[in-house]
């Protein structure tokens, strides 16, 4: 069974939000989803950067006024 | 077959950093990229605060290197272990409040614990010899190597020629006559390599690749300490530094003023930790207070705050001012005179 977990790294200016994003992965298993809530738009890029040298896959990445919200799925 | 040797490279976000891990990569090596956040780097997008900066391009550096190399990137945070580095340096600080060599010593030292984890074989930097000279001399690479405890397991694959064999080398897992002998300070041989390497969009900091190289950035930090009595920091005090003008009017309190919409937004983030002034009936900045005031100071506080509210020229401006402890007022003032703020009180 997957689960889908949530990490709410507002107000935190990148690249903490990617920090975080990956340790919170490391305690997830393959297929199970991660949704970021931030505030950075740098993580835009970041995360799905990250996402991209480390294989996993970014689900969606949206920005409603002042917040971001990316998701991911984790591929091992 | 056998396994390929794996090798962990220190990953700026530079273009040292990208050719040697290149170079290494070219030999058949499994290479994968450690960065280190210390609270004081400069990212692509530090300045992204700023709204009217946000439309620049936001990237992390490193992790756009490790994309163009294919590597997988860790970011490692070494905010707690920087401390010790930056407040008790063994060798001392570069130009500004930089400690470069043992902040070297550090990274190579988490990369040694990790690369021992990890299992993997060896570590590599961008390092060339006299590139940089109070971090990258000649006599310098031995005390990193010894200091960190990589010893013979580090390798500068930019320089390694210059250098004496490192266990990589001596136990054939890289062929030395395939790495460089870079030296000096020209950037010219790491153009042309990365021109060969079809890197065409690299990063190439000024300063450094820290706050700590800047000379401004230093003079904040140094008031910092000044202010408070004792050389220690957290990691909000030194985001702090990055953003906002500083004013010190007395030596024992400070004010931050947001300079825009971006950095009134980032300090509201921090409203309950400090008591904080705003002008209502004007547009004008966020202030936050970051010491112990008297009413008077506070009554001076305001006065500064609605020198840099769209009523400055106003015969008085209403300002609300909220307390750490809770208490919320208002206090209308007259805004300070420009030529009011001694020169010095600019941090
Ligand atoms: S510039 Fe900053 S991050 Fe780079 S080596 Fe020096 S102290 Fe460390």
């Amino acid at each position: 069974m997957t689960t889908h977990e949530k990490l709410d790294v507002r107000g935190q200016l990148c690249p903490i939000p990617v920090i975080r994003t990956q340790n919170k992965v490391k305690t997830l298993a393959s297929g199970d989803t991660l949704e970021i809530i931030c505030t950075d738009p740098g993580a835009l890029n970041d995360i799905p950067a990250w996402c991209e040298v480390h294989g996993h896959r970014l689900i969606d990445a949206k920005q409603a006024h002042n917040e971001i919200v990316i998701t991911i799925e984790v591929v091992r | 077959m056998t396994q390929p040797r794996k090798a962990v490279a220190l990953i700026s976000g530079g273009l040292d950093s990208m050719l040697a891990a290149r170079v290494i990569q070219n030999q058949g090596i499994h290479v994968e990229g450690l960065n280190f956040y210390t609270g004081f780097c400069v990212e692509g997008h530090t300045h992204a605060i700023r709204a009217k900066d946000q439309r620049a391009q936001k990237r992390n550096n490193a992790l756009w290197a490790a994309k163009q190399l294919g590597i997988k990137l860790h970011i490692i945070d070494v905010v707690e272990p920087y401390k010790d580095v930056l407040l008790n340096p063994k060798h001392g600080y570069g130009a500004n409040m930089n400690p470069c060599l043992d902040c070297k010593g550090l990274m190579v030292g988490q990369a040694m614990a990790w690369m021992q984890e990890n299992e993997f074989d060896f570590i590599i930097t961008g390092e060339v010899i006299g590139q940089r000279p109070m971090s990258q001399g000649r006599e310098k690479m031995p005390v990193v190597s010894r200091e960190s405890g990589a010893g013979e397991l580090l390798l500068r694959p930019l320089c390694a020629q210059l250098l004496p064999p490192t266990l990589p080398e001596k136990n054939g897992w890289v062929d030395r006559d395939k790495l460089l002998a870079f030296n000096g300070r020209s950037r010219k041989p790491q153009i042309a390599l990365a021109a060969e390497f079809g890197f065409d969009d690299y990063a190439q900091p000024a300063g450094g690749c820290c706050f700590l190289t800047d000379e401004r950035y230093s003079a904040k930090l140094k008031d910092l300490w000044q202010g408070r009595g004792k050389r220690d920091y957290e990691l909000d005090d030194i985001m702090l530094l990055k953003v906002g003008r500083h004013i010190r009017p007395r030596p024992h309190f400070k004010l931050i003023i947001g300079r825009e919409e971006g950095e009134n937004n980032f300090l509201e983030g921090y409203r309950r930790q400090f008591t904080h002034l705003r002008p209502i009936s004007h547009e004008g900045p966020l202030v936050l207070v970051d010491g112990e005031t008297t009413p008077e100071e506070l009554h001076l506080a305001a006065q500064v705050t609605a020198r840099f509210s769209q009523g400055r020229d106003a015969s008085e401006v209403t300002i609300a001012i909220h307390e750490r402890q809770g208490n919320s007022y208002q206090l209308s003032v007259t805004p300070l005179e420009a030529n009011s703020i001694p020169a010095d009180w600019y941090i």
